[in-house]
């Protein structure tokens, strides 16, 4: 080709790329794509869902491409037309440009911390008036008031687990410690850790993030389950510059620098703990139970080394955990269709995630804890645990002192719609006692409470 | 046959036959013009006018953008990392400027004199810019770790003490500046390498006939002759190290207690962890608005020098 009929041809491409560019957004997903709202639930509807496992986690991606099957012969009248595996499920790096787009997918996965958000700025379909139809829908525990806001619903919580401390069995008997009774106090923690960090070089006894927003987080779990709170109830006012905000800055600080059971390392964002603690020199860390499994599937962690108990002394649980919400450009009919999808794939006993036979055939773990979504004494409840026990594939025991010593504990959402904003402020005095010896843990509650008072205020 | 012979309506024929003669020659200029037109247009202008308009907006992209006018800046303004992030981006501009400005000069100097081994120490030289940002960040991780870290290790090698570098509020501003020198020298050195080749080396033997030592030699003749592109990497440097972005947020997340959040960090934070896409493309544009000195001031000179 002559070098004038390339860029000739050239030009021509790159103006139809671009066209292709600019009318993305008129597109769409899915979302906005069927025809007019329907009052007929057998309606022909197409929607997109995501959070496929990846091709990597063949087990798990075999068993949703199974239920995306199914789900499509239960319902013939509708369609899935898009799945994605983007990893992780939510990304807000691309969250709003989907949404923007078009691109979002009908029925989307978000977790906790940003719950609050998505709905104050109305980036989540109101789905009051479907849940009704969901069987499972009145047997929900505490988990779902975190998608609520004045009396209307925006998700559904298809995971749920509350604090706990994640401890390493082989760690504890090294240091001479009993692995089958672990601390139940803070003194006991703060005796522990020592006795681990006293193993030699690299044992760290007890580890805490203190960046990328995480250490905010972990603040938070903690001035919980001292009975403490991050926002006053009108979430207008910061409400840990208290004793038990102290107490936690405190605690940290005379672990780190008095009795040197912490470490020197930093851990910023979520895999810096997880890694540490999968490495088999860690002793105690702050995590729920979904910690042991992510230690063995994501980090390589010798699975039995581990085990989760209650959160010492703990007062209230920071509610951990993810669901899902429907894109706020979806129609009605799509509405109906994709809250169908999350019962079918996630909300029903002996289907999709609660398929227990499944997975255990499968050699996916059965057994732990969560997702704890429904009340004890509901129907739905009794059945999913029922079908657990039946067909539990791993040592339960690993679980046992989480599940008895967070028995009757009352679960707390994340510090409301502007959590995020919250963490990073607080991760300010979370590094402070870690890496300052004379860091003055008043000073820092006084000057973390003044920021996110301002915070606060330029939001309202 | 004389011009004045031909008939008006053939001449008037012959104007766009000309016209057409320059178009089709100038064709393939135009078609190359036109796709860096539009590439230009859809990924560097048009973003660029959609952040302006974004700044002052609030919008969820859901319902219709509302127009609020300074309340973005407003709140950018009231954060209470606003002015440690633009502190602390000065000191590392700082300080990048003087290890990284500094450091690939003296390298180039160096190499430029040797006789030996010169491409073998030009690669060893380039071949941090060629991993990728992370994987170099990520390595400088485990070196600074102050456990077991290769840099603790070296000091306790010469019997010194350890450094918790990013651990401490005084020394994880310029653990960053190491990294972002130690991946980004390569680039530096190439081109000021390239630019001391040009120097004839008549001027360097006149000197030496002269009597003049290697200090008097840089500072007469190297330095003078290099002096445009030392300023325009200068200005090149401030635009980049201004934009510093990868080394806080895969190295301290800003931390320990905002030590090292810089501008851009906090852009990130504002549009993806705080939701509030808005309140960072206002961030963007003050950002925007102090590189555009730079910018035009280097812009001043490329012209001054070229015209």
């Amino acid at each position: 080709m002559k070098p004038r009929n390339l860029s000739i041809v050239l030009a021509a491409g790159l103006a139809l790329a671009a066209a292709g560019c600019g009318s993305s957004s008129s597109d769409g997903g899915d979302a906005g794509k069927s025809a007019a709202p329907s009052a007929n639930p057998n309606a022909p509807v197409s929607i997109s869902v995501n959070c496929e496992p990846p091709k990597t986690n063949k087990a798990e991606r075999a068993t949703f491409e199974e239920d995306v099957a199914g789900f499509q012969k239960l319902y013939p009248n509708i369609t899935i037309s898009k799945v994605t595996d983007a990893f992780p499920c939510y990304d807000p790096k691309t969250f709003e440009p989907k949404l923007a787009s078009g691109d979002l997918e009908t029925v989307f996965y978000v977790n906790f911390p940003n719950v609050g958000r998505l709905i104050e700025s109305g980036q989540a379909a109101d789905i009051s008036s479907y849940v009704n139809e969901l069987k499972t829908y009145p047997d929900y525990n505490s988990s779902l008031d975190l998608f609520k806001k004045d009396g209307k619903v925006y998700g559904l919580p298809t995971d749920g687990y509350g604090m706990g401390l994640v401890y390493n069995k082989e760690v504890f008997t090294k240091a001479g410690l009993d692995p089958n009774s672990p601390p139940k106090t803070w003194a006991e923690v703060q005796a522990a850790a020592k006795k681990i960090a006293a193993l030699g070089p690299g044992y760290v006894g007890y580890g805490e993030y203190s960046g990328g927003n995480t250490g905010g987080w972990h603040f938070t779990a903690s001035i919980y389950g001292r009975g403490g709170s991050v926002i006053s109830d009108d979430g207008k006012k910061a409400a840990f510059n208290t004793p038990e905000g102290k107490a936690v800055l405190q605690n940290l600080q005379q672990m780190r620098w008095t009795d040197n059971s912490m470490g020197s390392q930093l851990y910023i964002e979520w895999p810096a703990l997880m890694k540490a603690m999968a490495g088999g020199k860690m002793g105690m860390m702050l995590g729920a139970p979904d910690v042991l499994i992510s230690l063995r599937n994501d980090f390589g962690g010798k699975f039995e080394n581990y085990a989760v108990t209650a959160q010492p002394e703990a007062k209230a649980l920071l509610n951990g955990g993810a669901g899902y919400m429907i894109n706020p450009k979806a129609t009605p009919d799509q509405i109906r269709a994709g809250l169908k999808w999350i019962e079918y794939k996630f909300l029903t006993p002996g289907k999709g995630q609660l398929d227990y036979v499944r997975a255990k055939s499968q050699n996916l773990t059965v057994g732990q804890p969560y997702p704890d979504l429904y009340g004890a004494d509901t129907a739905s409840g009794k059945a999913v645990t029922d079908l657990r026990a039946a067909n539990a594939n791993i040592d339960a025991a690993q679980f046992a002192g989480w599940v008895e010593g967070s028995k009757g504990i009352t679960p707390k959402p994340e510090p409301g719609p502007y959590a995020q904003e919250i963490y990073a402020i607080l991760d300010t005095p979370m590094s402070a006692v870690l890496t300052r010896k004379d860091a003055n843990v008043d000073q820092l509650l006084s000057d973390a409470e003044a920021k996110v008072n301002s915070m606060l205020a330029s939001k309202s | 046959m004389t011009t004045a012979s031909i008939p008006v309506a053939n001449r008037r024929r012959r104007q766009p036959t000309k016209l057409r003669r320059a178009v089709r020659r100038n064709l393939t200029a135009y078609g190359f013009l036109c796709g860096a037109l539009i590439c230009f247009a859809f990924f560097s202008w048009y973003p660029m006018v959609r952040q302006v308009i974004l700044s002052f907006q609030k919008t969820n992209f859901v319902d219709a953008p509302e127009w609020v006018g300074l309340k973005n800046f407003r709140t950018v303004f009231s954060d209470p990392a606003f002015a440690p992030a633009w502190i602390n981006t000065a000191m590392f501009t700082l300080l990048a400027l003087l290890c990284g400005y500094a450091i690939p000069f003296v390298t180039a100097i160096v190499l430029n004199e040797l006789r030996h081994a010169r491409a073998y120490l030009r690669f060893v030289v380039y071949l941090p810019v060629m991993l990728p940002p992370a994987v170099g960040v990520l390595l400088f991780q485990w070196f600074y770790n102050p456990d077991y870290g290769l840099f603790n290790q070296i000091l306790s090698f010469f019997h010194l003490p350890g450094l918790q570098w990013l651990n401490s509020t005084s020394t994880a501003l310029i653990s960053l500046v190491i990294v972002s020198t130690w991946m980004n020298m390569g680039s530096g050195t190439l081109i000021y390498l390239a630019a001391l080749q040009t120097i004839p080396s008549e001027l360097y033997e006149a000197a030496e006939l002269d009597g003049a030592g290697l200090f008097k030699r840089i500072r007469h003749i190297t330095i003078p002759q290099t002096k445009l592109i030392l300023l325009v990497m200068l200005l090149l440097q401030i635009v980049a190290t201004m934009q510093v972005f990868i080394e806080p947020y895969l190295l301290t997340g800003g931390g320990p207690e905002n030590s090292t959040v810089t501008v851009v960090y906090l852009m990130y934070q504002y549009a993806f962890n705080f939701g509030s896409l808005n309140a960072g493309n206002a961030l963007g544009l003050m950002l925007m608005l102090v590189l555009m000195v730079f910018s035009a001031i280097y812009l001043r000179i490329s012209r001054d020098n070229t015209v």
